[in-house]
């Protein structure tokens, strides 16, 4: 596809614009210097975590005996145990890992309604954007089951107890749940934003709107995104829940 | 497909196998990648080696979804660099970042 750098576009010379360097499409290169800044972003989020969580004290003891505490920043595996239907069950990192797969599968999905878009094939298209679209609304389900859970925690825990927000939780230091809303959040509301514009995709499609266009170089773009939400979430899951 | 003979003409092309099947592998290899980083959470002790390992495997898994799925290994390679090249700024800010935290840390306690 974009294998022919310099071709000259149609109807403009050398010297007005007539050729592309990169090979690629206006709305394409955007979509990748957008990708490139918003890289920026959630690797600043992830950073400054980083930052925070080694200005912390760590806990030195063994796994097995952990407590949370206020004095040094949580283990994460200790935190994020809990799988919907399966109370009291310690399995640690399971739900994300769960979350991880969905979205994975998601990709996968998108890549290849992107492939069925080359060979101008609006059924197959539709088919993989639909797959695309529930992937991202199982992901934010999860997500809202796992900030649900995050915030309520388990019943029983005493009268001490006290929920997660910006200002205590019960994990450990105020600094460890506002980096889970923030950069959880964050990553969400991509998702979120990335399945309002499948559907967008999904709907052209179905209405022919390609078709009648002769490519269908939107979802190759809408495809970008989708997969640069996937990747944010492969750092976030390796710097947040893993390490 | 019978739709699509709408109002405009199209010649739908048939499925390119080698394509989807690279695809499919693809997705294989994140997904192995992924179940040896769990397994790697639970079978090894906390320490640098442990992260180091983490955060290669993690970059092993940006380099499928970038390269395969976003396409862009096949790009124009001044594309492809104009990406690359400004990714090193992260990697400058993460060393910057994470020495000025334990730095803190060393004063706070």
């Amino acid at each position: 596809m974009a294998s022919t750098a310099a071709a000259p576009a149609s109807g403009r010379s050398e010297w007005d614009g007539g050729v592309a360097p990169m090979g690629a499409s206006y709305g394409k290169l955007m979509m990748w210097f957008f990708l490139l800044s918003d890289a920026f972003t959630f690797s600043a989020l992830l950073i400054t975590y980083g930052l925070v969580r080694s200005s912390h004290q760590a806990y030195t003891g063994e796994v097995e005996n952990f407590v949370f505490s206020q004095a040094y920043w949580p283990i994460p595996e200790k935190v994020f145990e809990s799988v919907p239907f399966l109370h009291g069950v310690s399995l640690p990192l399971v739900f994300v890992g769960i979350m991880t797969f969905i979205l994975i599968m998601s990709s996968v999905t998108m890549v290849l309604a992107v492939e069925a878009g080359h060979r101008m094939d609006r059924a197959t298209v539709e088919k993989w954007m639909l797959w695309t679209i529930l992937g991202g609304l199982a992901f934010l389900g999860c997500q809202a089951w796992e900030w649900t859970h995050f915030i309520h925690g388990v019943e029983g825990e005493g009268a001490n107890f006290v929920h997660a927000g910006l200002a205590h939780n019960p994990y450990g230091p105020p600094d460890f749940a506002a980096f889970f809303f923030f950069i959880t959040g964050f990553h969400g509301f991509h998702v979120f934003s990335g399945v309002c514009f499948n559907f967008l995709i999904y709907y052209n499609t179905v209405m022919g709107v390609y078709e009648r266009r002769g490519h269908y170089e939107m979802v190759e773009k809408v495809g970008l995104y989708w997969h640069f939400v996937d990747l944010v979430w492969v750092f976030v899951f390796t710097f947040f829940y893993l390490v | 497909m019978e739709h699509s003979e709408d109002h405009v003409h199209v010649t739908v092309l048939p499925p390119d196998k080698a394509k989807i099947k690279k695809l499919w592998t693809v997705a294989g290899i994140l997904g192995i990648v992924t179940a040896v980083e769990f397994v790697i959470a639970f079978t090894m002790g906390h320490g640098p080696l442990k992260t180091a390992i983490f955060v290669g495997l993690t970059i092993v898994k940006a380099g499928y979804i970038v390269g395969e799925f976003m396409h862009l290994r096949y790009e124009v390679k001044v594309l492809f660099w104009s990406i690359l090249i400004p990714l090193t700024f992260i990697a400058w800010m993460l060393v910057a970042f994470i020495y000025e935290g334990m730095s803190i840390a060393g004063v706070r306690f």
